[in-house]
């Protein structure tokens, strides 16, 4: 997939000399209308916006994405809706790539075929099922390819030398590594260089493949992570929706506020 | 979709984790997968090491106390005037309930691996209690998640855990039940698995969870053979085996020897909490037609909505008030080697009072629903079929509920 947005977006970022900056932000929250507001002000700093698609069992997510979630669904979001917040999102910024991020099971009742058609006419980019892991998503992610979806392998540190390897040869444009032993919004408890050492045996197997760096990345560790082809923040930023709502200020203006830092840490 | 014979349901599984090909495998974040698979190696090779399996069995003789008693429910068939009814007292196992098995070996699995934490979940409180006792036996700092929800209405059984030196962990999020007590349990572990070893409850979870949990509770039904040929010289005729089903690990331990046989001559029978009689919320994957979905990592039955979302669960009955159940359940739903019906809360609870007005045995209100089950259809059978019930757990964890239930006629 040579010529895909997520893959554009890299050299764009390579050309300045830094990485890219994804952010992940929960689709619905806090309402429908909201969070594709929030999305396109995402869009403003960042290179790539991972949106989740909200699951009320989330198995690897911590305190503040289960959060964003389950106000959302809570607001009557439904798969899709998230569809519809893709379309809308894209007639207005169609070179911003979108990653949807989510559970297998919303993808199991929706149907398999039936969900990558609907991805394929929202012009979703990228695909991120995190309880479906290598080798059990060979076929899926390969129905992905074949429609120009980047299906987004997912590496961590317990990944085994050989499993890793196979990972990479399977993988399409993207990879994800997580930086640690934790769900989503963990304190970073590894150093950035041995989070560095491990992401370049990663690179080192594919130079081609771009490498983002997620889990723990906050405006405190940002910086440290820099050399990283991407660095993904989600945790952070459904803490700042949070934030906002209790404080009742407004949420637009605070991600905003919030991305523009971030970015601002790695130029 | 077929049952083969002579080997174990739990090794049934294609080379993915799936029965039938569809029920189980391994929906789990990359993180669980190095663990999972070392966990894995380590079971397999654990149960072919005769050490192992001596020590399994020294502490299931001289910790556990089985085996367990097997006995006539004498006023409660004569009252019942049809089949007779026995019952398999697995309550009277160390702790009270069948799910000191799974415990156990967990934790002698965990002292294997050389990791000195161990957690798990708890809905009824007694995988936690026993998961606690069998830390303090064996030396390991013990986590428990349990549903707020649950930490009221099971408080006996979270005393008995703090009593033993666990720490429980309460859960806020969902319906704070099992569900949720199993979702975090199963996050704290993707960020503790370096050192920590994970027990499920149940017969749930991914593949390998599944496997070494009925695995240990396989042990009843050993024991309920031998009991079965001692008392009646060979194996009656007409049998049922009944048993509530929460994610299913009793069930399937009650059942495991006896899945080779035929089902007109030895019926298996598991009984899903209904829950209240005018709710639309029950706990009943299996007899109510759920889809199958993906719930804490393995495809099985599951109570969601057709976005996928699971549903809220509602049942008197802590331990069986889980949305999902084990795949091994699809599995022997699927082949119809296994029957499935529901108890309402309602029934349970007067199955409780019958029993315990007729008997000196005082069951959960776990088997209360299997036992419903079974005074339901007594009365319409022949003399000569035998019903046994699996009295899987003790009902003093129970004592609040049943008073308010119950007031006076306790
Ligand atoms: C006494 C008792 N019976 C049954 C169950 C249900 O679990 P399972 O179906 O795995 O046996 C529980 C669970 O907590 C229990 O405590």
């Amino acid at each position: 997939m040579k010529n895909s947005l997520i893959n554009q977006s890299f050299v764009n970022a390579r050309k300045e000399n830094r990485p890219a900056l994804l952010t992940y932000s929960v689709a619905g929250d806090n309402t429908k209308k909201r969070s594709l507001e929030i999305l396109k002000s995402l869009s403003e700093y960042a290179d790539i916006c991972e949106l989740g698609f909200p699951h009320n069992t989330p198995i690897a997510d911590g305190g503040q994405i289960q959060t964003s979630a389950y106000r959302a669904i809570k607001n009557g979001i439904k798969i899709n809706d998230v569809f519809s917040i893709v379309s809308n999102f894209k007639k207005i910024k169609k070179n911003k790539p979108i990653i949807l991020m989510g559970y297998y099971n919303m993808v199991y009742q929706y149907n398999e075929n039936k969900f990558i058609s609907k991805c394929k006419k929202a012009k979703v980019d990228g695909l991120i099922i995190v309880d479906l892991p290598y080798p059990e998503n060979k076929v899926f992610a390969a129905k992905c390819k074949k429609n120009n979806i980047n299906f987004i392998q997912l590496i961590s540190p317990t990944t085994s030398k050989l499993r890793l390897k196979k990972i990479v040869s399977d993988s399409h444009d993207m990879i994800y590594y997580i930086s640690m032993l934790s769900t989503t919004g963990g304190k970073l408890k590894v150093s950035a260089k041995e989070i560095i050492k491990q992401y370049q045996k990663i690179k080192n197997q594919n130079k081609s493949k771009n490498v983002v760096i997620g889990f723990g990345i906050t405006e405190k560790t940002i910086k440290s992570l820099k050399k990283a082809d991407g660095l993904v923040v989600g945790s952070a930023i459904c803490k700042e929706i949070t934030r906002s709502i209790k404080k009742r200020q407004n949420t637009v203006t605070n991600v905003i506020n919030l991305v523009k830092k971030l970015k601002n840490k790695i130029k | 979709m077929k049952i083969k014979k002579n080997i174990p349901l739990i090794d049934q599984h294609d080379k993915f984790g799936f029965w039938g090909g569809k029920f189980g495998g391994n929906f789990i974040p990359e993180t669980l997968k190095k663990p999972i698979e070392d966990l894995t190696d380590k079971f397999e090779k654990l149960r072919k090491d005769q050490n192992f399996l001596k020590k399994r069995d020294f502490y299931f003789k001289n910790y556990i106390g089985s085996p367990t008693s097997f006995t006539k429910l004498e006023n409660l068939s004569d009252h019942l005037n049809g089949a007779q009814i026995w019952a398999k007292v697995v309550s009277e196992a160390n702790g009270g309930a069948h799910k000191i098995y799974n415990a156990t070996v967990h934790a002698l699995i965990c002292r294997a691996m050389g990791k000195k934490y161990i957690i798990g979940d708890t809905g009824a409180g007694y995988a936690g209690k026993m998961l606690s006792m069998a830390a303090k036996k064996f030396g390991l700092k013990c986590k428990i998640f349990m549903g707020a929800k649950d930490i009221k209405r099971q408080k006996p059984n979270c005393d008995a855990m703090k009593k033993n030196g666990a720490e429980i962990v309460p859960v806020y999020s969902g319906s704070q039940t099992l569900v949720d007590a199993v979702s975090e349990c199963m996050r704290y572990w993707v960020s503790n698995c370096d050192n920590t070893h994970m027990c499920v409850g149940s017969t749930v979870g991914p593949n390998i969870f599944v496997k070494i949990c009925g695995w240990s509770t396989a042990q009843i039904s050993k024991e309920l053979k031998t009991q079965i040929k001692q008392k009646f010289k060979k194996i009656p005729k007409k049998l049922k085996l009944i048993n509530c089903v929460g994610g299913g690990s009793s069930a399937y331990g009650f059942w495991s020897e006896f899945i080779d046989y035929d089902k007109n001559h030895i019926e298996l029978i598991g009984v899903e909490a209904g829950g209240p009689k005018k709710s639309l919320l029950h706990a009943a994957p299996l007899s109510r037609n759920a889809k199958i979905g993906i719930l804490h990592g393995a495809a099985s039955y599951v109570c969601q909505n057709n976005e996928g979302q699971i549903h809220e669960t509602e049942s008197i009955s802590a331990g069986l008030d889980y949305p999902g159940v084990s795949p091994i359940h699809c599995f022997l739903k699927d082949t119809k080697r296994a029957k499935y019906t529901y108890a309402t809360d309602e029934e349970a609870l007067s199955a409780y009072q019958l029993v315990t007005k007729f008997e000196k045995l005082n069951p959960s209100l776990e088997p209360s629903h299997a036992f419903a089950e079974a005074i339901k259809i007594a009365p319409k059978l022949s003399k000569d079929t035998i019903i046994v019930v699996n009295s899987c757990g003790d009902a003093k964890k129970d004592r609040d509920i049943l008073i308010e239930r119950l007031g006076g006629n306790l």
